[in-house]
């Protein structure tokens, strides 16, 4: 890995060992779980690696960015989330949904601007809502989602509830007014936001380094008064670790928490970006430290994963996919009658 | 982000044993406080300063510092804030101080609020209700001065409201808060200090429909929130030289009542905008070419705009002055319309 600071590795990465160790059922469980990371995480990369084959045939358009090779971050946090919990996040947001639970079927859709999609087809691939898991988008502006947050979770606040926001923000947003503002009144408020920062080291083609004066960007969310720390966000199980213990103290009333994801994204920033600016054995790299390759591994030489497991999930993560883009393609667009529909909420009467 | 703030003084009293602007305005904020505990008011020096105009003087008492919140001088995370407690089901007041600190809370006002409902595909509204002072009159020079409502006027998604008078700012902002959709309220920093009487049972006003505030068959005088008054003043002095102008105030500038505005027009056949804001890509500018595409051929002369000069605003009282419609300029552009010079 190329980071320039040295990564600490979450001290409650020691509970997976742990439960490594640990006798009968509570070893099940972990490796349950473990496998089931591993299971989303494999979800999310065919899911954008269909998506890509789509978007050359041209059935999705507009601006796509892709979260390959970060989906050991979505995957690891959203299980941490409870079902009242509240998330907000940015455009390169798929993994965030399907991680979420919003049916791969309704993002699909949404991706192809039906009316089945998740946001009736109107926000696309940048856009996914869902009210039914507290999705607030899909945030198109870098750190316009942050005072989002901040709100849902003084909501929370005001009525007492033990709900988390989290939000997701990528080390880009960090040059933002916003991502200052929205720390210090997150912190001046005690707001139970749990700030999941994706560093993957570039914001669109600019370099962490060629942007901000300090890259510690756990560092610069800590002198808010945060309790903020990196994780290695291309290990899943530090992710998943990391997430639980910040999310328990965050709903437990112990103010807002920052982590850190170093992670990196394999493919271009959108599907428009050629990128020139860096090289493929940076992109290379990188891939060594694969988030699936290396929990795929480490199930392996754990012996919970035997040698026909991952081709049986990739086969049934196909079918589900395969599934989504059929139903996507059949799926009604919305009628051009209803074009104004929505601008105001249905339940006004307007002259 | 730091921009100064001008303190604004204490308040005046309700002259002639009435209420003032200001007054109605705490009346309805307290109102709706005390009624629907979702609602909170949330901006710069609200609480312990009492309000920067003085509106939430004495509400930090009565109902405490989380529901009469202080924020940091950080104008998009605070909006922001009201737009997601809002989200999560809370009726946020927002207060900014100016409408040119608002430009700093522009992304989330425009590119958030105005939007989560049709880009979700109507599963998230935002029940928000922004308020902020606008217009010129009080020497604060062109950063604390200007009249950009009508910018906001632009964004579907948004509904804006300007109340210019003591029921309207006793009633505006119930009918606000009972929205479903973001609202902005625009109070014209000079009316805080109007006076007069409030029946006793004012509440909750219609904010749909324009009012006319004075009848009249020549012309119709169309203008809202800080330059009703002189548009008023106008009209009573028009009358002494024989001229009958009908005094429209369109309160909801967005949307705009063109029923309210075509009915009057199609009575008197001319029409006058008063707007203090400039005059180039302007709310003014938008009622004038509704008027023609709707009512051209009931029209005896071309619609006449009065708004403000295009130039930042400046300090010195008499430019100051100079820079904004004034009664004298009303008057005199209602005679060029009525008497076919315009």
């Amino acid at each position: 890995m190329t980071t320039k600071k040295t990564v600490k590795t979450d001290p409650g990465g020691a509970a997976g060992e742990a439960a490594r160790t640990a006798g009968g059922a509570a070893r099940d469980a972990a490796a349950k779980e473990r496998r089931s990371l591993l299971h989303e995480m494999l979800r999310i990369r065919r899911f954008e690696e269909r998506c890509v084959e789509l978007y050359s045939a041209a059935e999705i358009r507009g601006f796509m960015h892709l979260y390959i090779g970060e989906e050991a971050v979505a995957a690891g946090v959203m299980p941490e989330l409870g079902p009242e919990d509240a998330v907000v996040t940015t455009y390169r947001e798929h993994g965030h949904a399907l991680a979420r639970g919003i049916p791969a079927e309704a993002i699909m859709a949404e991706m192809f601007g039906r009316s089945t999609g998740c946001s009736r087809g109107r926000g696309g691939s940048m856009h996914l809502f869902d009210a039914a898991t507290r999705f607030y988008g899909g945030n198109a502006i870098v750190a316009g989602g942050l005072p989002l947050a901040v709100g849902l979770a003084l909501a929370d606040r005001m009525r007492g509830a033990d709900r988390v926001t989290a939000c997701f923000l990528g080390d880009g947003a960090a040059a933002e007014g916003e991502f200052h503002e929205c720390l210090n009144l997150a912190a001046l408020w005690r707001l139970p936001v749990l700030f999941v920062c994706e560093n993957n080291q570039y914001a669109m083609g600019t370099a962490l380094a060629r942007e901000h004066a300090e890259t510690d960007l756990a560092l610069r969310a800590s002198s808010y008064g945060l309790v903020a720390w990196a994780v290695d966000g291309m290990d899943a199980l530090a992710v998943s670790a990391a997430a639980r213990r910040a999310a328990e103290a965050v709903r437990w009333g112990g103010g807002p928490h920052f982590l850190e994801m170093r992670t990196y994204r394999y493919r271009a920033h959108s599907m428009y970006d050629p990128d020139r600016y860096r090289t493929k054995a940076e992109i290379e790299e990188w891939r060594r430290h694969d988030p699936i390759d290396a929990l795929a591994a480490r199930l392996r030489a754990d012996g919970d994963l035997g040698g026909d497991d991952l081709a049986a999930m990739d086969k049934e993560i196909a079918a589900e996919i395969d599934g989504a883009v059929k139903a996507a393609r059949k799926a009604p667009l919305e009628p051009v009658a209803d074009l104004t529909r929505f601008v105001y909420s249905e339940r006004a009467v307007r002259p | 982000m730091t921009t100064t703030r001008t303190a604004p003084g204490a308040p005046a009293a309700g002259a002639n044993g009435g209420i003032t602007y200001r007054e109605a305005m705490r009346a309805a904020l307290r109102e709706a406080l005390a009624k629907d505990e979702r609602v909170f008011l949330m901006g710069e020096d609200v609480g312990r300063y009492g309000g920067c105009f003085a509106v939430s003087l004495g509400l930090l008492e009565e109902f405490g510092p989380e529901r009469i919140r202080d924020t940091p001088l950080s104008e998009s995370a605070f909006v922001g804030a009201g737009i997601g407690a809002a989200l999560a089901g809370m009726r946020p007041i927002v207060e900014i101080m100016t409408v040119n600190f608002s430009l700093l809370a522009l992304d989330q006002i425009l590119n958030n609020a105005a939007t989560l409902s049709h880009m979700s595909g109507g599963q998230f509204g935002v029940p928000l209700v922004i308020r902020m002072t606008t217009g010129a009159g009080r020497q604060l020079a062109a950063q604390h001065s200007h009249s950009l409502e009508g910018w906001y006027t632009h964004i579907p998604g948004l509904r804006i409201v300007a109340p210019a008078t003591l029921e309207d700012a006793r009633g505006m902002l119930w009918t606000a808060l009972a929205d479903p959709d973001p609202v902005l309220i625009f109070e014209h920093g000079s009316l805080y200090t109007l006076s007069g009487e409030l029946p006793p049972g004012a509440g909750a006003v219609d904010i749909d429909r324009a009012a006319v505030r004075r009848p009249g068959s020549d012309v119709s005088l169309i203008t809202y929130g800080g330059t009703l008054h002189k548009t008023l003043e106008a009209a009573g002095r028009l009358a002494s030289e024989g001229v009958e102008a009908e005094v429209l105030d369109l309160r909801s500038l967005r949307p705009l009542d063109d029923a309210t505005i075509m009915d009057s027009v199609r009575r008197t056949h001319r029409a006058v905008v008063v707007d203090e804001a400039w005059r180039s890509g302007s709310l003014s500018a938008e009622i004038s070419a509704r008027v023609t595409e709707q009512v051209f051929y009931e029209l005896d002369a071309p619609v006449a705009r009065v708004c403000g000069v295009e130039i930042p605003i400046p300090y010195p009282r008499h430019l100051e002055e100079a820079a904004v419609p004034q009664p004298d300029d009303v008057v005199a552009a209602a005679h060029r319309v009525v008497s076919g010079d315009a």
